[in-house]
């Protein structure tokens, strides 16, 4: 008999075998070091008001307002709270039935901002959805083919679920682009191992390698899945975030809906995305939502039977979700205060993502693509094969090891590549362009004298024998 | 809605098939008797006639193909008979007067505020201020604020860094507000609370997920459950592929829990070649609303230390104690107080700010309060927590303000203490009313409801009726309930989703309708039921 209930070999394996970089090793000891008091940046994890990204301010009031339904009744509220931010609040409420924030919903999320988010895909690609197949979330073994690198989310998940993670690498010198012939390669290797392939995740755009993926690309996966008979998981949280020009953001239902019949009616799609991202940034409201395309109804029954184990999602990241899709027109008194807010977030976003990359760029050994879209900068870092022994010696994998040194010297907090998957032999590290533009000179600069001095320390000096 | 939604869409995938030789897509539903606490493999599920055209391959995600524990599971609470009365309520709409009745009363589920019932708004004046911090400096918001409400903002904000209520937390929860639950957990039990065991989660339930997570391995780990159960807990055993135990609940004994029935289940199990982990109890419980006495949970703790159970306490119903000869005392201080400390007992505590007075549902906030784990499992539960990131803030932050309410000397302490005296006698009131109502129909018995939100009466049938409920396909107290609800618009839930005792049946009802409301529901149900009876008496 063990000597407790759960220990640990008595715990679920796939619980030890998952692992989730974004709040793993590095992560730990960066609190650690920030507790002893060093200051310490986190780019860790895309979570811009950690940063100090502001809040977009009508949302907040909105909700404020939902939250103490009784301020309504105040006549002196209109001094605190503009007349649309009222108004939209009672609308919410009334989508509630007055239950307010409350009362649990129903389990797919409210109809009313369903309703909304709907008419928010249909403006977005110009077809008709069906609020019945969109269900809102709390925030986001057969195989499944995930893009490497990966937001490891889908690794981890794979891994509790005791499913079979089958990777498909972007292609680094290709802009992380996707090659159709590496995809067929990896499932026809899963295959041959007994692995029956399943599902495609797609994130675009790309997390952490921040590609937008193109038309034609699109396409070629499309077409793919469809041939396979897999599942398409479009992961499109970061559609907001597009630092480019040349590939705006086209959503997956869109591309598939203008190839046309058969496929159009026969592809399974699931979408996903939140208001985590994007200039919104609320990610501790945990709100979101999928969109099922061409999903048996039987099945939809099963995935509505698992959403009501667990009730409903949370009402106010419901709201969140209603004022995204559906966020201040022209005409409405918050609406020129909002577009300023929400302009001036991710012009600055764009401004931080070519700031980085060319930082990047002109340190020593390290090379990076341009941050097309999402949040991350991913560079590659060429490890010296010095650096790489002095790693295995202190028993560390190489780019854990490079982090590691680069937070003690600096306090930059990030995350090694190998938490992402990556080719074997070739390190990244994953930071966010976050935070603040004022800071960023003196970070990249902090960056470039720890890494200039790190390559120096353990390159191999040309012409030189250190014998 | 879901089977309009299933409907619909039949219809246009048959039309699409209407030269294709499948027929149309079998009946899908399994039959209503409980599967959950046993370990049968889950029936076959049908074929999928939904094949879209003769040269490409069928869909990848069909009943086939998804994960048979899916299948498996099931949610009476949200279930058949849910999307029935949402039917009828979408027709009372389009047509009024086309029912018996003029709204569908939702007695299904523990809603408190879909009921009309009012949130307290101490704890609403906070979260407003936390989710707009930007009117904390103007001087109109402390003529719409109470003084203490802005100065409680203030500290928790404190607490957030960079006072960024829209960012990632700590995956436990941010730090401030766990000092602040323990501290409220110490104060509430007279035993030292660690913020470093407690886990901030989107409600009771996802905590209950994690662990299910982390102890099963396969159908050859068990978890006790009390039946009746709580049917989160047989939905979240299935959908992790492990095994229920059930152990019955005595009926006769208020709902008491014998220790020789726990001993005699887990031996029953280790003969099967199950491996029992875990002990769940529910209290004050749910369906059944008895609040467990000392000497029981004293047993409780002792059989989970001998038998090296992680003991489960489902403790959301803790502010919900309706008769003056109980109280609650967690379990955590039930076994510090018999002198178990962190290496005599592993112990989780689950609280919600779902139930109490404060019947926050949709807000999605709660805790889990881990002891008695190794430093190794520790990290493993956390593991877990960080996939998901954190829990949302704002539920967070109403968790730390249930476990601090105001206090005697705070400006909004008498409002408070009134709004929440007023609730809860309220629902002492509405259980009283309820049960008697219930005792008072023929053929029905209906034990106490000392705490929680619910009555569970037992429902003793005519030989005729059953005889009808099997001609119709259906489990007797299930027919009974559609009866029910096609009379009166009463919704409730049949026992058979909760578990029973063989051969005997029930239904859950909650209390919560508004005061004003029971007369009306009482004369409705007291009128089908008389109706029934005449029906199908022998």
């Amino acid at each position: 008999m063990s000597a407790k209930g759960l220990d640990h070999d008595s715990i679920n394996e796939n619980v030890k075998r998952a692992q989730y970089a974004v709040r793993g090793e590095l992560y730990l000891r960066a609190s650690e070091l920030q507790k002893e008091g060093k200051k310490i940046i986190f780019t860790n994890v895309g979570n811009p008001h950690a940063l100090g990204q502001r809040p977009l301010t009508f949302p907040r009031q909105v909700v404020a307002l939902c939250q103490a339904p009784f301020l309504l009744d105040d006549p002196n509220v209109g001094l605190l709270f503009p007349a649309d931010a009222i108004a939209r609040a009672k609308h919410y409420l009334s989508l509630t039935s007055g239950a307010g924030l409350g009362a649990y919903s129903d389990s797919r999320g409210i109809p009313g901002v369903r309703k909304e988010v709907a008419e928010f895909i249909q403006r977005r690609d110009g077809y008709p959805t069906d609020p019945e197949l969109i269900y809102l979330t709390d925030g986001a073994s057969k195989g499944i083919l995930v893009p490497v690198p990966q937001y490891p989310l889908y690794s981890a998940a794979i891994s509790l679920y005791g499913g079979s993670f089958v990777p498909y690498y972007l292609e680094e010198t290709a802009n992380w682009g996707l090659d159709i012939d590496n995809l067929r390669q990896s499932v026809a290797q899963a295959r041959s191992k007994g692995i029956t392939v399943r599902a495609m995740v797609i994130i675009n755009p790309g997390n952490p390698t921040g590609q937008c993926l193109s038309e034609a690309n699109l396409k070629e996966i499309i077409r793919f899945c469809h041939q396979e008979n897999l599942v398409l998981l479009g992961d499109e949280v970061y559609q907001q975030n597009i630092y480019q020009d040349e590939r705006p953001f086209l959503s997956s239902r869109k591309v598939l809906m203008d190839m046309g019949q058969p496929i159009s009616k026969e592809l399974q799609l699931i979408s996903f995305h939140t208001v985590s991202k994007g200039y919104w940034g609320e990610c501790g409201q945990r709100g979101g939502y999928f969109e099922m395309t061409n999903i048996p109804p039987e099945t939809v029954d099963e995935i509505y039977k698992v959403a009501s184990i667990s009730l409903s999602p949370n009402i106010a990241g419901q709201i969140f979700v209603g004022l995204m899709v559906t966020p201040p027109r022209p005409g409405d008194i918050s609406y020129e205060g909002f577009v300023r807010e929400s302009k001036g977030i991710l012009e600055s976003l764009r401004r931080r993502a070519q700031l980085m990359t060319d930082g990047f760029n002109s340190c020593r050994n390290v090379a990076c693509n341009f941050t097309e879209g999402a949040m991350y900068s991913f560079p590659q870092i060429r490890l010296p094969p010095k650096a790489i022994e002095a790693a295995k010696k202190a028993g560390k994998v190489p780019d854990v090891f490079y982090c590691l040194k680069l937070l003690e010297a600096t306090g930059i907090s990030t995350v090694p590549g190998s938490g992402f998957g990556q080719k074997e032999g070739v390190f990244h590290m994953r930071t966010t362009i976050l935070p603040a533009e004022e800071e960023m000179p003196e970070i990249m600069g902090s960056f470039k004298k720890f890494n200039d001095e790190f390559m120096e320390q353990y390159d191999d000096h040309r012409g030189y024998s250190r014998m | 809605m879901r089977k309009f939604v299933a409907e619909r869409a039949r219809n246009l995938i048959t039309t699409r098939l209407s030269l294709s030789s499948s027929s149309a897509a079998p009946p899908r539903r399994h039959p209503v008797l409980p599967r959950f606490f046993t370990s049968a493999q889950p029936g076959p599920p049908p074929s999928d006639s939904m094949s879209p055209s003769a040269d490409s391959p069928s869909p990848a995600v069909t009943l086939d193909t998804i994960n048979p524990k899916v299948l498996k599971c099931e949610y009476a609470v949200r279930g058949e008979i849910v999307t029935l009365a949402q039917q009828l309520q979408q027709e009372l709409l389009a047509k009024p007067g086309s029912h018996p009745f003029d709204e569908i009363l939702y007695c299904n589920i523990g809603n408190p505020q879909s009921l009309a019932q009012q949130p307290i708004t101490f704890f609403r004046e906070v979260l407003a201020l936390c989710d707009h911090p930007a009117i904390l400096d103007r001087s109109e918001t402390q003529g719409l604020f109470s003084a203490d409400a802005i100065e409680r903002a203030w500290q928790i904000l404190d607490q957030i860094p960079g006072r960024a209520t829209g960012a990632y937390s700590h995956s436990q929860g941010v730090k401030g507000l766990r000092d602040t639950i323990a501290a409220g957990i110490e104060a509430r039990d007279g035993y030292p609370a660690d913020p470093d065991d407690i886990f901030l989660t989107d409600g009771a339930s996802p905590a209950v997920h994690m662990m299910m997570q982390l102890l099963i391995r396969s159908e050859k780990d068990g978890i006790l459950c009390p039946i009746p159960q709580y049917p989160l807990y047989s939905a979240s055993i299935a959908l992790h592929g492990g095994t229920l135990v059930p152990y019955y609940l005595d009926e006769a004994a208020g709902w008491g829990l014998e220790p020789s029935e726990l001993k005699r289940q887990l031996e029953a199990a280790k003969a099967k070649g199950i491996s029992v982990r875990a002990l769940v109890v529910i209290n004050p419980g749910n369906p059944t609303g008895q609040v467990l006495s000392e000497d029981n949970q004293r047993d409780i703790v002792e059989f989970c230390k001998k038998e090296r159970l992680v003991l489960l306490a489902d403790e959301v119903y803790q502010e919900n104690v309706y008769v003056p000869d109980k109280k609650f005392h967690s379990f955590k201080k039930i076994s510090r107080s018999m002198g178990f400390g962190e290496k005599d007992i592993s112990l989780v505590s689950f609280q919600s700010v779902s139930k109490g007075y404060y019947g926050e549902c949709g807000k999605r906030g709660g805790y889990m309060e881990v002891t008695g784990f190794s430093p190794e499992i520790r990290e493993q539960i956390y593991k877990v927590a960080s996939v998901n990131l954190c829990s949302n803030i704002s539920g967070q932050i109403l968790a730390s303000l249930v476990m601090n309410p105001p206090k005697v000397g705070d400006e909004s302490y008498e409002s408070y203490s009134a709004e929440k005296d007023d609730i809860l006698s309220s629902l002492a009131r509405r259980a009283k009313t309820l049960e008697d109502a219930l005792n008072s129909l023929e053929g029905v018995t209906c034990n106490k409801a000392e705490g929680a939100m619910y009555l569970f009466p037992r429902l003793h049938f005519p030989e005729k009726a059953i005889k009808a409920a099997e001609a119709a396909k259906t489990a007797p107290d299930a027919f009974y309930a559609r009866r029910l609800l096609d009379a009166t618009g009463i919704v409730v839930v049949p026992g058979s989703g909760f578990g029973q005792v063989h051969g005997t049946w029930h239904f859950r009802c909650t209390i919560l309708p508004q005061e004003d409301k029971i007369p009306a529901v009482v004369s409705r149900l007291t009128e089908f039921h008389k109706g029934f009876m005449d029906e199908f008496r022998d």
